[in-house]
């Protein structure tokens, strides 16, 4: 069947399959993107998005009986060289883009590359390259070295890879995961304009708010089947959110009043030069604190302050009543204080290392035996509790951390902390990569753990998250305190308004 | 768990491979020459490698950590300079128990010095350990060589014999300090937190740090141990050379290296068990000796070590490909 390629949808699956070695990964499913139209792929981990988004772009061959039809072609095969020429494009999640080159090279990259490049490596290029920048409508420096650009900048770069090889359908692999509030406004921008331009977009994200923001419709897959196709008008986050877990997700208010138990954690006028100035604030016994802020609002810079990390030009930190001055973060970790770092990838899990290792390595005093060695033992007795206390999923303790998905790696995180019997549990953007229901999984634990009595920091920068699981909620801008609210007496409207402004 | 799945989680997956190495390589030369497999040949192999041996360890550690020591033949060095040099002062060949004593004590204080240096230049400048460790080779040999004005020191007390030809219960003395080294790397490794930390800070020193384990005082102390044993491997060498002079054994730099690779350890740091590198320190030893006794040139042995990495490295890569595709992958 060919369709007019004008009004033909720019790509359509039907039926489409994928068994590995007798899992179904996918089952025959639908999938349609129209020419021009921003979609959106929604899905936990594991439900089958990447091996869709591997079948179209010819990485993985679907199972026999499928269909697919490209701009109106009906086609039998595609490899990854086919999916290219034929104006697909994909932007991973790492980019794959090179840090040493410039701006101008990476963009220019697959015509210079192969048997007869299309562009030398002289100057003429660059007005090309320029061009694809201009449609965007993005000021970018062609001959800044890739490595030098925050990463939302490279994620232009990487769009303007795909432009350059006239792609006219473009998927992106969760692209806002490691950007900031306005980052990631600037980036659905740029996906505006492509898809002004004609140009179809298909977007995963696990950040609801944005995909009822930026896509028109949104195709849900749950455990590799399709769920279903729906317009994002008039969508919720709640509804989305159900739809893709299967689950009824509890998105109301939780906030109880905790202002009578003592307070663990006193903050007097806490300052440090160019990071934070002045910050006052009080954690009691059973308390989630909301601090949010966005990326440069001086809340990571006050988290580390607080475990030991940097030292404060000036203020008081009391803990349990008494003065502290942190030398370390050992110091901080002995006096009961953890820290749940925002880049799980780099700093919070040694990720090539067992997940029994990295469970263990912050208590490791309280696995020797009689001569000082680490008891094997006393380490899987340890590892165990914790994993069947966070229902963690695992296969073995001895696989590494990095084989966990985004949920269970942040809940070895936790393990890990949690194992130290802490007073003061600092969570930074502790969602970041993790998908809905893990979430969900997620401040069950910290909810439970405030009602054990722990305090606890809660950073972010998603209002919601602050909304729904603090009991109280600061805002943080250019390292001040600027507001306290009561999430009883807001709504997320307000406060995104008065954050976001 | 059956002895394969215990036999790996005990000492490391290589194991096994290196221990299947280690029969073909002495069946191949039983068969090649009925000297091989004799009392005498066995008993030279056991004399001649605890050295490199001992400087295997020192570098072991190092690679784990994510950087290399360079400087380990020197530190070794001017360890057996320092130990030589009470001796001297006690009268040479007629120095008693005690000046031996007090040497071979300063001479592990010499290796454990340049190491500390070494260590806390590496954890508080942040320095790459391969310029520091480059920069305190080039320091000790300049060092050792003035001291020496280039020459020999021997004349060393007749016990020392003892330790570097004697022979305990018929196990060469060299063997034994160089397995009770080996143990003690073991344990350390597989069990004390010193150890625990040594592969954490090799894969990521920064989540190590944000997990609150010493990363700087663990940099240190690998390196002074590392000292420590370069110092027991300079005292092994004036006992069996009765002699010391700078420069003895440079040509084993890179062999410790090597024997490292062949034993697993990963280059980037972070994975590797002192086992298979044991194994790998034989093996080479018997290819040397080998090839020796089949009357082959002495630089045939070298080039077979080095076509022996290649062959381990395409063995190993063909063994992953298999575990691969039975997972069911493509």
């Amino acid at each position: 069947m060919t369709t007019d390629p004008d009004t033909a949808p720019a790509l359509r699956l039907r039926n489409v399959s994928k068994t590995f070695g007798g899992v179904k990964a996918l089952q025959n499913v639908d999938f349609e993107v129209r020419a021009g139209e921003v979609h959106c792929l929604a899905g936990e981990n594991g439900c089958g998005k990447s091996t869709l988004i591997k079948i179209v772009t010819g990485v993985y061959t679907p199972d026999p009986g499928a269909e697919i039809e490209l701009f109106g072609h009906p086609l039998d095969t595609i490899s990854p060289t086919k999916a290219r020429a034929l104006g697909i494009a994909v932007i991973w999640q790492d980019l794959a883009l090179f840090p040493h080159m410039t701006v101008a090279e990476n963009i220019a990259f697959d015509d210079m590359v192969g048997v007869m490049p299309r562009v030398s490596f002289g100057s003429r290029y660059k007005a090309r390259v320029q061009a694809v920048l201009d449609r965007l409508n993005v000021p970018l420096d062609l001959n800044t070295r890739l490595g030098d650009l925050p990463i939302a900048q490279r994620q232009i770069v990487a769009i303007a890879r795909a432009l350059m090889g006239e792609a006219r359908l473009v998927f992106m692999d969760e692209p806002t995961a490691s950007l900031t509030q306005s980052e990631t406004d600037s980036l659905l921008d740029v996906v505006r304009t492509l898809s002004s331009q004609g140009i179809a977009v298909v977007f995963v994200s696990h950040r609801l708010a944005e995909v009822i923001d930026i896509a028109e419709r949104v195709t849900v897959l749950r455990d590799g089947k399709l769920v279903g196709v729906y317009p994002t008008e008039g969508m919720t986050q709640s509804r989305l959110g159900e739809l893709m877990t299967g689950a009824l997700l509890e998105n109301s208010v939780s906030a109880q009043d905790r202002s009578s138990a003592e307070p663990v954690l006193v903050i007097k006028d806490l300052s440090r030069h160019d990071e934070f100035r002045g910050v006052s604030l009080t954690i009691r016994r059973g308390e989630v604190l909301g601090l949010i802020g966005l990326i440069g609002s001086g809340r990571t810079e006050l988290a580390h302050a607080l475990i030991g990390m940097s030292r404060p030009d000036a203020g008081e930190i009391q803990l349990e009543g008494a003065p502290v001055r942190f030398a370390s973060i050992r110091d901080a970790i002995a006096r009961g204080v953890a820290y749940v770092s925002e880049d799980r990838l780099t700093l919070g899990l040694i990720q090539p290392q067992s997940i029994a290792d990295n469970t263990v390595i912050s208590v490791l005093d309280r696995v020797l035996d009689g001569l000082g060695l680490m008891a094997p033992k006393r380490q899987s007795q340890l590892v165990s509790h914790w994993i069947e206390e966070l229902a963690v999923k695992i296969g073995q303790p001895e696989d590494a951390v990095s084989t966990l998905s985004g949920g269970n790696q942040q809940k070895v995180v936790l393990a890990k902390w949690l194992a130290t019997e802490p007073r003061l549990l600092i969570l930074d953007s502790p969602t970041v990569g993790v998908d809905v229901g893990a979430r969900a999984g997620i401040f069950r634990i910290v909810r439970q753990l405030a009602d054990e009595g722990l305090a606890i920091l809660l950073i972010s920068d998603e209002v919601t998250e602050v909304m729904f699981n603090a009991d109280r909620v600061l805002h943080m801008a250019e390292g001040r305190i600027v507001g306290e609210y009561d999430p009883h007496a807001t709504s997320v409207p307000d406060l995104e308004a008065r954050i976001y402004a | 768990m059956t002895l394969r799945e215990r036999i790996t989680a005990a000492f490391g997956g290589e194991t096994l491979a290196l221990l299947a190495f280690l029969v073909v390589v002495f069946v191949a030369f039983s068969l090649a020459t009925p000297l091989f497999l004799t009392g005498a040949n066995l008993r030279s192999m056991a004399f001649q490698m605890p050295v490199l041996g001992l400087l295997t360890l020192a570098m072991l550690v190092p690679i784990l950590s994510g950087g290399l020591n360079l400087a380990i033949i020197f530190q070794a060095n001017i360890s057996g300079l320092a130990l030589a040099w009470v001796l001297i002062q006690f009268g040479g060949a007629d120095a008693g128990v005690g000046a031996f004593i007090l040497g071979a004590a300063l001479a592990l204080l010499a290796g454990a010095a340049s190491g500390a240096l070494m260590g806390v230049v590496v954890a508080y400048v942040g320095a790459h350990p391969i310029l520091v460790s480059l920069a305190m080779m080039i320091f000790l040999r300049g060092l050792g060589e003035f001291l020496t004005r280039g020459g020999d020191i021997s004349g060393f007390p007749d016990y020392m014999n003892v330790l570097g030809h004697g022979s305990f219960l018929g196990i060469p003395m060299p063997m034994i300090v160089f397995l009770v080294a080996a143990l003690v790397w073991h344990i350390m490794l597989k069990r004390s937190k010193h150890g625990f930390s040594v592969y954490m800070i090799g894969s990521n020193i920064q989540a190590a740090e944000y997990s609150g384990l010493h990363t700087r005082r663990t940099l240190v102390l690998i390196y002074v141990i590392s000292g420590m044993i370069c110092a027991v491997a300079g005292i092994l060498m004036a006992a069996r050379f009765n002699s010391v002079r700078v420069g003895h054994g440079e040509a084993l730099l890179l062999v410790t290296v090597l024997a490292c690779f062949l034993g697993g350890i990963d280059p980037f740091g972070g994975f590797g068990r002192v086992l298979p590198v044991v194994l790998a320190l034989i093996i080479l030893q018997a290819l040397s000796s080998g090839l020796n006794l089949i009357g082959a040139n002495q630089h045939l042995s070298t080039a077979v070590w080095g076509l022996f990495l290649i062959g381990v490295m395409a063995l190993r890569w063909l063994g992953e490909r298999w575990r691969y595709k039975r997972r069911g992958g493509t």
